[in-house]
């Protein structure tokens, strides 16, 4: 069991949670990632640990509620436990002086991102940050990367918010200003890293993506998270979650994140009917106060 | 009653293993064989001749005495029995129904050279399950505490029968298992249908109850390095995280949906029950009225097209690129399934997997084999048949070709000797590593295995273990 020493929402549906872990707090860095399991019937969830502090023994996740699991695990609070969690998981961020560094983050993949920032700043890069999101409100952790970037950008989707357009945009925009630029990170939705991975491929800019694909166990043993980079099959869990980006199939992790979408679609729906007969049940059965 | 002669011992025919109706267990996860009654039992049990050299015990990896056990089954005594199994078998209910008798004390007993064998591993069964059943687990004396801590890394076969013998020789033994549930294989890889995950969890509670501790979520090498398991106060170490790190055929198609290792498949729905989704969270793919092919031949493979049969397959067929002679399956297995109306396609291999546009397996190619010379294994080798290929539709495809070796121990501890299979080394004898006070044992050493070598492996570490505390000199 781990605690939950603090719960807030970051943006609607985005959640994030400091949690007791003292061992993984004390051994993960950037880029690894943990296995939450929130009771006995739930399902085995990777997240990549945002932050840690190991004082505190605790680690810092977010996590965005799309399916049943994660909006589950977005109702837990402060004081709350989470069944298990179990990592540090996979290869840490390959980390080093490459010069000048920009780090990318889609959605909630700002958040997932900014550890893997801090840790390019603290080796000494001049470190850009591109935060994007769809609206003015989903804009994770502006405060926090404004503290740590040499240079950060927001772009909105809808332009209520900073740089009105996609990340790749502005990072074509300072690709074009004839900067020289060395090493590219990008964490988020599959279609942004890869347009990502295609605006950095003309110039031969180093480029590494976080992939997120369906996993088991995240120790090897399944083989359910494997992927295909350089025309050869890799288990993300062990062999990443980080690759070179202009060597991943895109097309093929979209097509496998997609195995489920049929019954996480059936496990939500009842979900929430559930949800909505609890809450007609709660209304109805409840006592009249006079 | 005097007692019985040879030859009236011999006259008795081997008794049947109740079981559930082949098309009725196809369609649920209940175990198969129900077990022997009291009188089946007894029965059995007369057919032992009480050899004074009972060759059977070598036939056991970790040597029960078999003669005793089965002369306290003939007198009724069935706890006295069940006592005896435990001293030298840590999981007896577990190996009564996974263990391949047939090739191992079945295979020695010499009724069976005239006749069929003394149903063995039936009668362990029956008394570990009669134990269980009316009084409980009963667990054995315990030597004094030595203060010795060992650490143990995987809860499957081998770590816990390693664990359950230190524990009874006075040390102190803490297992580290990665997911989050204990008994490795026990639990995620075979079915319910043929080893009760109840039974695993009543076998892991008496090795509680005698004082082995377990910690879950712990993936040694992430966790804890090995290292750093000696610098928290662990004298020795045994390594025993299995195989797990499945192979796939490196074909065509391999990755589209509906492709899945055995390893996957098995445990999605043993360990995270998806057969029971939504009821439990994780999902498995629908093999209702759908065609699933698995391809491979051991018992992997028998569990996981038996699976695929129970949640609701149309058509559930074994593809093996050899025989039927040279499939790795126990028998018993191969004959569950085909009652249960699994098909089975020999001498054909798959060439490449077809898929639709959005990634979804759809069909197989397939070429049909024949058997040439021998190969190193001493099968005969499958050969081609030009110009066989066909097409076959299929909707899940499941590879159960075996197992390599976990890398996470490797990559994390790379002072250990390893193979080129990245199996670790060992002295056969004692299970000692190239590293001092580091001990492996089952198919992390191995390969892929049984469930009772890697019993047998434990229990050789375990000795080993117990001098190595009382005399670090022996590296």
């Amino acid at each position: 069991m781990n605690k939950i020493v603090s719960a807030e929402f970051l943006a609607a549906d985005i959640k994030r949670f400091v949690i007791e872990a003292p061992k993984i707090a004390a051994k993960r860095k950037a880029g690894q990632f943990v296995i939450v399991r929130i009771d006995e019937k739930g399902e085995r969830i990777p997240l990549t640990i945002a932050d840690s502090n190991k004082e505190e023994g605790t680690i810092t996740i977010i996590v965005q509620g799309i399916g049943k699991t994660t909006k589950e695990i977005n109702n837990h609070v402060a004081g709350d436990s989470f069944l298990d969690v179990v990592g540090p998981l996979g290869k840490p961020s390959h980390i080093e002086n490459f010069g000048t560094a920009i780090s990318i983050g889609g959605g909630v993949g700002t958040a997932i991102a900014f550890p893997t920032a801090v840790a390019l700043k603290e080796a000494g890069n001049y470190t850009i940050v591109i935060n994007g999101a769809r609206n003015k409100d989903l804009v994770l952790l502006e405060k926090e990367i404004n503290l740590v970037a040499d240079e950060a950008y927001i772009t909105t989707d809808d332009g209520s918010y900073g740089y009105h357009g996609f990340v790749t945009q502005k990072l074509q925009e300072l690709i074009d200003s004839g900067r020289k630029i060395d090493f590219v990170l990008a964490i988020g939705p599959i279609p942004m890293m890869r347009a990502v991975a295609n605006t950095t491929r003309p110039y031969g800019i180093k480029t590494v993506v976080s992939l997120n694909p369906v996993m088991v166990d995240g120790t090897g043993m399944c083989g359910g998270c494997r992927a295909t980079v350089d025309n050869k099959t890799v288990f993300v869990c062990v062999d990443g979650p980080e690759f070179d980006a202009h060597l991943v199939d895109f097309d093929l992790l979209t097509k496998r994140n997609r195995t489920y979408n049929k019954s996480e679609k059936e496990a939500l729906d009842n979900h929430l009917c559930n949800l909505d007969k609890a809450f007609v049940e709660a209304v109805t059965t409840e006592p009249l106060h006079q | 009653m005097p007692p019985l002669s040879k030859k009236e011992r011999m006259n008795i025919p081997r008794q049947p293993m109740p079981e559930q109706a082949p098309l009725e267990r196809n369609k649920n996860f209940l175990e198969v064989n129900l077990g022997l009654t009291e009188e089946l039992a007894r029965m059995e049990a007369n057919r032992c001749l009480q050899c004074p050299k009972p060759v059977c015990i070598d036939g056991c990896p970790v040597g029960v005495q078999i003669r005793d056990f089965i002369k306290l089954v003939g007198e009724g005594d069935f706890l006295g029995a069940a006592a005896k199994i435990k001293e030298d078998n840590a999981l007896p209910a577990v190996c009564g129904r996974v263990c391949p008798q047939e090739e191992q004390c079945e295979a020695k007993c010499v009724v069976g050279v005239k006749h069929d064998p003394v149903a063995i591993g039936r009668l362990e069964r029956f008394v570990s399950d009669y134990e269980r059943e009316h009084v409980g687990i009963r667990t054995p004396k315990v030597k004094p505490k030595t203060g010795k801590k060992v650490a143990v890394i995987g809860s499957g076969p081998a770590g816990l029968s390693c664990a359950g013998d230190l524990i009874q020789l006075g040390h102190d033994v803490t297992v580290f298992e990665a997911l989050h549930e204990v008994g490795g294989v026990l639990i995620y890889g075979i079915p319910e249908f043929r080893l009760p995950k109840s039974i695993v969890k009543a076998e892991v509670d008496a090795l509680k109850t005698l004082g082995v501790e377990f910690q879950t979520n712990a993936v040694i090498g992430f966790t804890d390095t090995i290292d750093e398991l000696f610098e928290n106060g662990y004298s020795a170490v045994f390594i025993a995280v299995g195989a797990g790190l499945p192979y796939f055929m490196n074909i065509p198609g391999e990755n589209y949906n509906g492709v899945y290792s055995a390893n996957e498949f098995l445990t999605r729905v043993n360990l995270m029950k998806a057969y029971k989704f939504p009821e439990y969270d994780t999902p498995v793919f629908d093999c209702k009225d759908k065609n699933v092919a698995v391809f491979g031949g051991g018992n992997t493979a028998m569990d996981a097209v038996r699976t695929a049969k129970r949640l609701g397959a149309k058509n559930a067929y074994i593809m093996y690129r050899r025989s039927e002679k040279e499939m790795p399956a126990r028998l018993e297995e191969v004959h569950h399934a085909k009652q249960e109306g699994i098909e089975f396609i020999f001498l054909t291999n798959p060439l490449a997997f077809l898929g639709d546009e959005n990634g979804w397996l759809h069909g197989v190619k397939l070429q049909k084999m024949e058997l040439g010379e021998p190969d190193a294994s001493g099968r005969r080798r499958p050969v081609p048949i030009p110009n066989s290929e066909y097409i076959t539709d299929l909707d899940m495809a499941v590879v159960a070709i075996g197992n390599g070796s976990n890398p996470i121990i490797q990559k994390t501890t790379p002072d250990l000797s390893y193979n080129k299979w990245g199996n670790i080394i060992v002295n056969e004898e004692s299970m000692k590593t190239s590293k001092k006070g580091v001990f492996a044992g089952g198919d992390i050493v191995s390969g892929g295995a049984t469930v009772i070598l890697a019993m047998g492996a434990g229990r050789t570490a375990a000795k080993a273990i117990d001098i190595f505390l009382t005399n670090t000199e022996i590296w």
